[in-house]
């Protein structure tokens, strides 16, 4: 265990819980999982897994109401980031940990030139850079994540950008102060295949040079399988799998991933129709007994309608959970 | 065909970086509708500031000889009951119209900016109460609101035009919270928060110049009401006092003139009607510039 590098962020028995008018609705439901140093984690699910939600609870930015964090810790550089005051978590955000979004075509501010919103960045974390210094800086990074004509395009707007660009931009923005942990939440959805390729490579590269820790929210089984090292699973709100990805392709042990494994299309076979798992993902809160995978499970059992299954360790670094996977169990030795 | 492909030349894209605002000046100018608004506006705003030169004679350069004439080469627009230059007077009147057309919107602007950027963003009980506010503003016919107000503080221009500010604070405040309403939900002010911004500076460096562009239309448009209130109160006698030369005063002393001397209200009318006629085709034109769905 002591050659693995340290943890950098540990999540405990998080629960975000969204207060509406149809009464408490627990998006994230007690899940924990530790973010290593210089690792890529990816967290896969499908809408409504709780993946962004867990997300926006590491950077403080659920929004407050009807959202709150009513469970649980987030341990990072000695700190629980959910007792922090918004002050304090604002020096983090950004500094130690940052975010790129979805679409990258309304992250950045239509108004501002790309170089002010660099700048407005930098010298939110360094008081005291002259502006000279903090567009030097910015040039550097755009330079750093392959955006062309760095020098040109910090005096051009956002919408003369292409979408691949803007989010190379905001992966320079992210980055320009150096941060501990890069969330990046569905990075590469709104983009096209060609694109989303190159923005993958790119992570991985800056993941291996500047030592940032990655987390990649996706629901793409593929973006997984290229770019991660570990995996999570999320279902429901909970996690359901977890464990070297390598692993999880060869033997995954939840039925939901398994089914996910599936339905990804598969270039060498002829098939009839491509495998979808059946029905959807249910409302969060709205299982209150059993497995909440259990109506869509293909070999739910008795006992799976009326016990929620725990967390069972099949081998020292992966977890399922679910009853199958009791029988492997081993046990660790703490 | 020599098997030699040349060298394709792209041409050097000179990219003019453009902004979003500057592209709809663009769209703006396009407009005939929009340009001939403008060039009414600004030949009023010219009238304001060059007036004293322009004029013939003074606001109050009375000559009881010369009562009521009709338009002539001497007096252009005649001469009202105190034998004035009605000429002169509608030239000068410019001026006071403009102020309190711009000034009074320029308040209701910054008041109605601040509460309405609160309201949006903060929302919670801050909304409830700055809303409620609005609404209690707005029960009130908006006339009846400001002659209400001027009767308190006492007539004089300055306070219709106080008057008219805090009539109008309400309509640009709710505008404004419902622009910030839709823009806190962008992705950009997520993002800015995940940089670490503080939430003064996301509101006032990223929200409120979001917000701005229905602000300009409106208040273009606004202006021309405001001008018409002005007028309003000054037939009242609620407004400017004699000797000023407010149109809307103009208009009220002319008034028992109006069929042995027409000419003592036409002009003023006239000069009324066109400046409003400017600024209410200056902020059509600018709705359109602005309004992404009219782009192309």
């Amino acid at each position: 265990m002591n050659n693995e590098p340290n943890e950098l962020l540990r999540v405990h028995n998080l629960e975000t819980t969204f207060f509406t008018d149809d009464g408490a609705v627990p998006a994230v439901d007690g899940i924990s999982f530790t973010l290593r140093e210089r690792e890529i984690l990816g967290i896969v699910g499908e809408s409504g897994s709780g993946k962004s939600v867990t997300s926006l609870s590491i950077m403080g930015l659920i929004p407050s109401p009807p959202g709150k964090i009513t469970n649980g810790e987030i341990q990072f550089g000695g700190r629980d980031l959910t007792k922090l005051k918004e002050k304090e978590m604002r020096k983090i955000r950004g500094n130690d940990i940052a975010m790129i979004f979805q679409e990258p075509m309304t992250s950045l501010n239509p108004l501002f030139t790309i170089g002010k919103q660099l700048n407005e960045a930098i010298l939110l974390h360094n008081k005291g850079w002259s502006k000279k210094q903090a567009t030097a800086r910015a040039i550097e990074m755009m330079k750093l994540v392959g955006l062309p004509r760095a020098e040109q395009l910090i005096k051009e707007y956002p919408h003369q950008l292409s979408g691949g660009m803007r989010q190379r931009v905001m992966i320079a923005m992210a980055l320009v102060c150096d941060p501990q942990i890069l969330i990046a939440d569905e990075p590469t959805t709104a983009l096209d295949v060609t694109i989303q390729a190159q923005i993958l490579a790119l992570m991985r590269d800056l993941n291996e040079r500047l030592n940032t820790a990655v987390m990649l929210i996706t629901h793409d089984l593929g973006v997984v399988a290229e770019t991660c090292e570990r995996v999570i699973v999320m279902y429901g709100g909970q996690i359901v799998e977890e464990g070297p990805v390598k692993e999880i392709f060869e033997s995954p042990q939840h039925p939901y991933t398994k089914g996910l494994i599936q339905s990804v299309p598969d270039m060498r076979y002829k098939k009839e129709r491509l495998y979808s798992i059946p029905g959807n993902v249910p409302k969060p809160g709205s299982i209150k007994k059993g497995c909440r995978f259990a109506a869509r499970c293909e070999y739910a059992f008795e006992r799976c309608l009326n016990e929620n299954p725990q967390i069972y360790h099949t081998n020292d670094h992966h977890i399922s959970r679910c009853f199958l996977a009791e029988e492997k169990e081993v046990a660790l030795n703490d | 065909m020599t098997g030699i492909t040349p060298e394709i030349q792209l041409p050097e894209e000179k990219s003019k970086a453009r902004s979003p605002f500057q592209d709809s000046l663009r769209t703006f100018r396009k407009s005939k509708v929009a340009v001939v608004g403008t060039i009414i506006v600004a030949f009023f705003i010219l009238l304001a500031i060059f007036g004293p030169w322009i004029a013939p004679q003074g606001i109050n350069e009375q000559n009881l000889k010369l009562r009521l004439l009709p338009p002539s080469s001497a007096h252009w627009f005649g001469t009202d009951v105190f034998g004035r230059d009605i000429f002169s007077r509608v030239i000068l009147g410019a001026r006071l119209s403009l102020l309190v057309g711009f000034a009074s919107v320029a308040l209701s602007i910054i008041i109605g900016s601040i509460l309405g950027i609160l309201a949006g963003y903060y929302g919670k009980w801050v909304d409830t109460i700055i809303s409620r506010f609005f609404d209690i503003l707005l029960a009130f016919p908006s006339i009846l609101l400001a002659i209400a107000i001027v009767t308190a503080l006492g007539p004089s221009l300055f306070n219709a035009l106080l008057a008219i500010a805090i009539v109008n604070v309400p309509n640009f405040g709710r505008l404004i919270r419902s622009k910030v309403l839709s823009i806190k939900e962008e992705e950009f002010i997520t993002a800015a928060r995940a940089v670490g911004m503080r939430d003064t500076r996301i509101l006032w460096g990223h929200v409120l110049p979001n917000s701005m562009t229905p602000i300009i239309v409106q208040g273009t448009l606004a202006i021309a009401t405001a001008i018409i209130e002005a007028a309003a109160l000054g037939f009242l006698g609620l407004g400017a006092q004699a000797p000023q030369p407010e149109w809307g005063k103009m208009l009220a002393d002319a008034r028992i003139y109006l069929i042995n001397a027409p000419w003592t209200m036409i002009f003023p009318g006239l000069a009324i009607m066109l400046t409003v006629l400017g600024f209410n085709l200056m902020g059509d034109g600018l709705r359109d510039a602005f309004d992404p769905k009219m782009k192309n």
